[in-house]
This record gives structure tokens, sequence and C-alpha cells, in this order.
């Protein structure tokens, strides 16, 4: 198509851009990480609403922090806006933006469908994720679905991407540009085998590496050690996963509710006895994040804080992993006129 | 049955041995199931692979048999039906997110597959299901398919995943099959 012809779709029909030499995506993540910069991503906590206003107000905690923001999959298996929805809206207006997909709820047919669709739309981040089992959210009835797993799915879309093809073997004129992340669990069974599988991951497709909640600092450093074994060191990035834990009883109800999750007796214990329990997480969140960016092969952090994303950008402040950047959103890719 | 199941998997390295000695027995007997018509033995046959693997492992014939790339554990027991697992979500003690006092079909196979001598193909990337093509047999399948020693399909679809899932491929060539398939071996229509 022409520019002359572009012009011919009002409002705003954009230029489908190719990534950078050495980039997969040219995600502003992507380009981040490459340039060795400490990364920021942050999870944005999905509205129930179908005002595109409110999507900005969650949005709005995390402009200026993180150099994306994850748009989770009714995370939970809980129902809320898509995360496409969510991702083409702020990525419209120049944030930086990661979708996830989850493999519960759609399959193969559906889900290589919204990929293309989402790179349309200018998202250039994707998360592969398995997703947790129906029968944990709000609707227990629902048909789980799990066509592909995470792997198959880090796999399918490289395929998209990198051969320009469907997992069907038919063509794709223009692939979808798509940074690969997927996630890993390194504080929860089988330890041992938790590093093979981001090996797995690597193999499959991973570009990028974003854990769940890392409270147990040893466990997760015994982790990062063997992925250096495995020589997985420049091969993929990996950001740790943190977040500020509200009161002990949210942490008690976390643990033993939220599939996955690892919290030391010792970490419950110290919010418990503090005067102040809800300040404490936030200082146990920057202490993490610190020793976190200690350990070698750590590209980035995670800041997962639901319901506490106000108290984001003081974590990040305060933990001092941005040093002097401060992701700026990108006007140059949003549009004046843009409704 | 749970408790076969668990068996299986510490006897994994047995397993592998009998499981290599059978795949030899079966692919050498492709001229004769050519000859009879693999239409023909295609129900007979998958009755037998039922009940045998059914008792031995819980197998649910998804028709694309991985057991010797996953410990002997069988992934199709996983809640989500897994290919590449574990998820996320194992409970203390390597039990399972969905079903609590199962333990986790992934944690299994990862024992399992310590055990093993070829343990290692635990790392292949495994492809999705191809849901048409459970409740077939998967014994045939690896014979049609080591017997063919094909590169290509003439189904461009199923060139496409095999490609993709080279490593996959590579050891478990049930799991992307190229080879013609019988009609008796498909299943058709809406039920899909």
């Amino acid at each position: 198509m022409t520019a002359g012809e572009r012009l011919e779709f009002p409002p705003w029909l954009p230029t489908y851009e190719e990534p950078p030499p050495g980039h997969v995506s040219g995600s502003r993540l992507e380009r981040v990480l490459r340039q060795g910069h400490f990364a920021v991503t942050a999870e944005l906590n999905p509205p129930d609403s179908a005002d595109p206003a409110d999507v900005f107000e969650a949005a709005r905690p995390l402009v200026g922090v993180a150099d994306a923001m994850n748009a989770t999959d009714a995370s939970g298996a809980n129902c809320h806006m898509s995360s496409i929805g969510i991702c083409a809206l702020l990525t419209r207006a120049g944030y930086g933006t990661i979708y996830q997909i989850s493999c519960r709820d759609r399959n193969r047919i559906a889900i290589q469908g919204d990929v293309l669709g989402a790179a349309a739309m200018g998202v250039r981040n994707v998360l592969c994720l398995t997703g947790d089992g129906v029968g944990v959210g709000d609707q227990p009835g629902a048909r789980p679905v799990f066509d592909f797993d995470s792997l198959s799915l880090l796999r399918t879309i490289r395929t998209m991407r990198d051969e320009g093809m469907f997992l069907s073997g038919r063509r794709i004129t223009r692939p979808p540009r798509m940074f690969l992340g997927a996630a890993e669990n390194p504080c929860i069974p089988p330890l041992d085998w938790r590093p093979e599988r981001l090996a797995k991951k690597v193999e499959a497709g991973a570009d990028f590496i974003q854990t769940n909640y890392i409270f147990d600092v040893p466990v997760f450093e015994r982790f990062m050690a063997r992925v250096r074994d495995l020589g997985l060191e420049g091969r993929v990035f990996i950001l740790a996963g943190v977040g500020p834990i509200a009161s002990a009883k949210a942490a008690r109800w976390m643990r033993n509710n939220v599939p996955g999750i690892h919290i030391p007796d010792a970490v419950i214990e110290r919010i418990e006895k503090a005067a102040n329990p809800a300040e404490e997480g936030k200082r146990l969140c920057i202490e993490l994040i610190q020793q976190i960016r200690e350990i070698r092969g750590v590209a980035g952090v995670h800041v997962m804080a639901y319901r506490r994303e106000h108290q984001v950008s003081e974590i990040i402040a305060e933990s001092g992993v941005l040093q002097a950047r401060v992701p700026e959103r990108n006007r140059a890719s949003s549009t004046a006129d843009f409704r | 049955m749970y408790r076969a199941r668990l068996f299986a998997v510490r006897h994994a390295r047995a397993f592998e041995w009998l499981y290599a000695r059978l795949e030899t027995v079966i692919v050498a007997l492709d001229p004769l199931f050519a000859r009879i018509g693999y239409d023909r033995i295609e129900r007979p046959v998958a009755a037998v692979e039922r009940v045998t693997k059914g008792l031995l492992f819980d197998c649910r014939m998804c028709g694309q048999c991985i057991l010797s790339s996953t410990g002997m554990s069988c992934p199709m027991n996983c809640p989500k039906q897994l290919r590449n697992g574990p998820c996320g979500g194992v409970r203390p003690g390597g039990y399972c997110e969905v079903k609590p006092e199962m333990r986790c079909v992934w944690v299994l196979a990862w024992e399992g597959a310590a055990r093993m001598k070829d343990g290692g193909r635990i790392n292949d990337v495994q492809p999705p299901v191809d849901r048409g093509l459970e409740g077939s047999s998967s014994w045939l399948r690896v014979s049609r398919e080591k017997a063919a020693r094909l590169r290509e399909s003439s189904d461009a679809r199923r060139t496409a995943i095999a490609h993709a899932f080279a490593d996959a491929r590579a050891h478990e060539p049930a799991t992307a099959p190229l080879a013609p398939e019988p009609p008796s071996a498909v299943r058709s229509g809406g039920g899909r």
C-alpha cells in the first residue's frame, strides 16, 4: 500500500515497522535489554470495565517506571478485560506493553489469529503462559482448553515470526515481529529441574523470562547458578519477579490460595512483627530487588503489585535500579487523533 | 491405576529397555503389517494397546505416545494435559495444582527420566497433540513412521509441524507423523 492510499483510511493507519538489525521485534523492552540496561516491567491490574479511560487509569501508576507493562490474561482464571484489548490501547498511546497469552482459554486457531491481530495493533512483546487451572477462578465450570502448553506455544509463535508461517504450513505475508517471553517459577518443586525447563523454554523460542515471585533469595541464587552452568547466560534475558506484601494475612492467603507461590515463614514473620506491615512489605520488596540485581545473569525485575500499584514507583525509585533512566512514553508511535 | 503408574516411573529404566525391544519388534513387523493392511489391523492392535497401557500407565490413547521421553509417566494424566511440563503451580512435595492428592505427572516424569539411559529426551520440545488421532494405535504409527523414513508429507500441515518440532520428531516420530494414516486411525466428523 502506498503512503497516499494509507491516508484514505482515517483516522489512523500505522506503518508496520520492521525491527532494527540485531533485534527480533524492536520493542522498547528488547532495545533496553540489548543495550545492557537493567529493565523494569510491571503488572497492570486489568479493569472490569469497557471504558478505555479505566485502562489508562490502571496504567497511570506504572507510567515512567516500567519499560513495559504486562496485561494479564485472566490471571488466576478470573475474568477481566482481555490482554489484547489493553495492549492495543496502551501501545497506540505509545506505552510499552507485554501481551500475555494463557493456554487455558483458547485453542491453536484462536491464539495464532490473535498473535497476528496483536502485532497489527503494534504490540511487540508477548508472554507465553500455561495458565492456572479453571478451578481456582471465578467460573470454575468453564471448559479448560490447554490445546497448547507454554512451550508448544513459544515454538509456534517463533515459527510464525521466523519462518513466516502458521503451524498449518500456510504462509504469512507479514510475520508478527514479537519479542518472545516465557515464565518460570524458580522457587517451587521440582527445584532441581526448574533450570532445565528454563533451558527447554529457550530452546522452544523464549527471548526473555519473567519469573514468578521471588521471596527466597538463596533458592533463587542456586537456580541462577545452575542456569549459568547450563550456558544460558547471554542467550536469554531473565527478569526476576518481585512484589510488595500488604500484610502477613495477605501473604498467608496468597501462599494457600494462589497456585505456585512460595513465601518462607521467616518473611511472613518479619511482616507480622512490623509496626507498619504495609511499609515493611515495601521495604522488603526494595531489599529483594537490591539483592537480586547483584546476582549474575539477572537482566531486570518484574514487579507484580496487585492492588498495590501505587507503591511501584516508590519501590523502583528507592531501589535505584533505573539509575537516571526514565522509561518515557514513545510519542512518535502514538497518534494525536487517536480516539 | 495410580499405583501401577508410580511403579512404572520407579522402574523407568526397565520399562525403557522393554519399550526399546518392543519397538524393534514392531518396526521389523512393518512388511507384515503392510501386507495385511494397516487399516485392517488398526482396531485390534489399538484395543490391545488400550488395555495393556491403560493398566500400566493410565494411558489415555492420545495416539502419539511419548512415554519414552517422559520418564514413563503419561503426560495425558496431567489435568492440563501438558506435553512439556511441569507448570508453575506444583504444590510442596511435588503434588498437582489441580488434583492435590495426586503427585504431579511431570515431577514424576523428570524423576523417571533421571533413571533412564536416554532420559535426556525429556528436553525435546513436544508439539501439541493432534486431536484427530486420539484413540488410534501409537505402536502402529511408530512402525509406519520408522519404516517409511519420510522427511516430508503429502500433507503440508504435517510437514510444517514435523519441521517446527524436529527434535521431538527425531526421537518420537508418532508425535509429528508424516506417513499417510489408514482411515480407521483417524477420527472424523464433528466429534473433534
